[in-house]
């Protein structure tokens, strides 16, 4: 088991020095830094054993193409996913999102059906579906929110009728820090024959994720939030479901045969990846989960579990400031207002002080009117973060208040 | 830098801002928001011939966007449109090179010359005189 010092000697970044103090990264909702592990294991990829997958017959063909499948298979594992052939490489969870839009959406959701979404989803997963209603004239519903920034179960419950085709939900919240209860919802929801789609995002990298247990019927995340690289994606699906789904881009190595006036597909996951995929993008992200797998998930939890209620309870305790989303049960992310503070201020202002973290809508506008803000400052946090960091973030934000005069 | 930014004078205008509020009976309303920040801004215009007689404003926004919306009122209040005109073309100048045209002073403006080296600010900046240019389009139509 490694120690909190020694993952950070892991991280070069963070003995990195902004404004002349010593960075405090706390954006980790927005993006993760990334291990010399995985920044290795790309660099000893790409010098030995790099070639275009799934083609050359040559030997630096078939070692690229076993690297990236045993990256498939790792991934796999890593979520428990119930098999690897329902593993899909794609460019982040925004396309993972689309490509169900499309190539589920357009195709399985009729006139006059419902998709049904909760109002803190982050726009990639409102966006898509905005698109695909109007496209076939579905109705979009949105779960009801109790004030404290969980979900209504019970109104929930009455919108979820046969009508509603799919229910797309993000697993925790990108803003409020929500952790939604996904395995009941997909219960729920194939009861009354709807698929469900569930955005983990901000799931995957922070806490033990079993798909097999959830038993969606689709589950997005990426590779850039978990100590991967950016450029990489996954989508989960089950097999049945992709099965019967067109493809949603076409090209390469997603067909079977092709003729000059038709084509047939490939095999999954193939069809959906079409072109050259994120070769060595995968191989980093399998680098990234073997660190995680290492320091262990169940660690990575408390850890931040840890760092994020201290965080919510001096950030709760400071004048001045509102902290959004539930007290407790919540994922790494805190968002939160100084009074008379424009949050772009307060980070500019941190930022000053080393300390980075995220302002503006985070991706949320609606959920943003739903918490009569414009926008919110955010801290979020992983397993490198230490609390001392958050005592210098408190320490930050005084220094903040005085700077503009906030009492 | 940002300590810089955050200087006495732009502070000045973010505490106690010129000029806002709304007038009674503007020639022109127009809004400008920054999507970005969720800076939102609304500038009443109220002219005489080609007189920028009185200008005011209301919305909510960063201390930057703020701070720089006060200082163009002050600035601009009873002067020309071609003066004005003239005076977005020192401004635009003036947030893209950090330093104004030559001989010319910006007076409080030049408070705001470290949001030249910070691109993702500089929309702060620049969203009152944007929004002062389509006020400015429309009256020219009316």
């Amino acid at each position: 088991m490694k120690t909190i010092t020694e993952i950070r000697k892991d991280f070069p970044i963070l003995n990195m020095k902004v404004n002349g103090k010593s960075l405090v990264y706390l954006d980790n909702a927005a993006s993760s830094q990334k291990p010399v592990q995985a920044l290795d294991a790309f660099c000893r990829f790409c010098e030995s054993r790099y070639a275009n997958v799934h083609r050359g017959v040559h030997t630096l063909g078939e070692h690229a193409t076993t690297d990236y499948e045993a990256a498939r298979t790792k991934v796999a594992e890593f979520v428990n996913a119930p098999s690897s052939k329902g593993i899909i490489f794609t460019r982040g969870t925004t396309e993972s999102i689309n490509l169900v839009a499309y190539a589920f959406g357009r195709r399985f959701v009729k006139h006059g059906q419902a998709i049904l979404l909760t109002p803190m989803e982050h726009h990639a997963n409102l966006v898509p579906w905005q698109l695909m209603a109007k496209s076939v004239g579905a109705e979009l519903r949105f779960w009801p929110m109790k004030p404290d920034g969980t979900l209504d179960m019970e109104a929930g419950k009455k919108l979820l009728d046969s009508s509603v085709a799919l229910v797309a939900i993000t697993h925790v919240s990108n803003v409020l820090g929500t952790i939604n209860p996904v395995r009941e919802i997909a219960l729920m929801a194939h009861q009354v024959g709807a698929k469900v789609l569930v955005d983990g995002a901000q799931a995957v990298p922070h806490m033990p994720v079993d798909l097999t247990e959830i038993d969606a019927d689709f589950y997005a995340f990426s590779g850039h939030k978990m100590l991967g690289p950016t450029g990489i994606g996954v989508l989960w699906g089950r097999l049945d479901v992709l099965e019967d789904m067109e493809p949603f881009l076409t090209g390469g190595e997603m067909i079977k045969e092709v003729y000059l006036d038709h084509a047939t597909w490939n095999d999954l996951p193939y069809k959906f990846e079409a072109g050259t995929p994120p070769i060595s993008e995968a191989i980093t992200l399998s680098a990234a989960i073997s660190y995680l797998n290492d320091v262990g998930m169940e660690w990575v939890y408390s850890h931040t579990r840890a760092l994020t209620s201290k965080a919510y309870e001096l950030l709760s305790q400071e004048p001045g400031v509102t902290v959004y989303g539930p007290a407790v049960d919540r994922g790494p992310v805190v968002a939160f207002n100084v009074a008379g503070i424009h949050p772009h201020d307060l980070a500019a202002l941190l930022d000053q002080e080393g300390v980075a973290i995220r302002a503006g809508h985070h991706c949320a506008q609606p959920l943003m009117r739903w918490l009569e803000v414009q926008a919110t400052a955010r801290a979020s946090f992983y397993l490198y973060n230490t609390m001392e960091e958050i005592d210098v973030m408190m320490d930050a934000i005084r220094m903040a208040k005085k700077v503009l005069r906030v009492a | 830098m940002s300590h810089d930014l955050y200087g006495e004078i732009l502070l000045d205008h973010y505490r106690l801002p010129r000029n806002h509020g709304r007038l009674e009976n503007p020639t022109i309303t127009v809004e400008g928001t920054n999507p970005l920040c969720g800076d939102e801004l609304t500038l009443d215009l109220e002219f005489t011939g080609d007189h920028l007689t009185n200008i005011s404003f209301s919305g909510r926004g960063c201390a930057i966007s703020v701070a720089a919306t006060s200082m163009l009122t002050e600035l601009l209040k009873g002067k020309t449109i071609h003066e004005i005109e003239e005076w977005t073309g020192n401004f635009r100048t003036f947030i893209r090179e950090g330093k104004a045209p030559d001989g010319v002073d910006m007076g409080d403006i030049q408070s705001l010359a470290g949001v030249a080296q910070l691109p993702v600010r500089v929309k702060c900046a620049t969203l009152p005189w944007t929004t002062l240019e389509q006020g400015l389009v429309r009256y020219k139509g009316t």
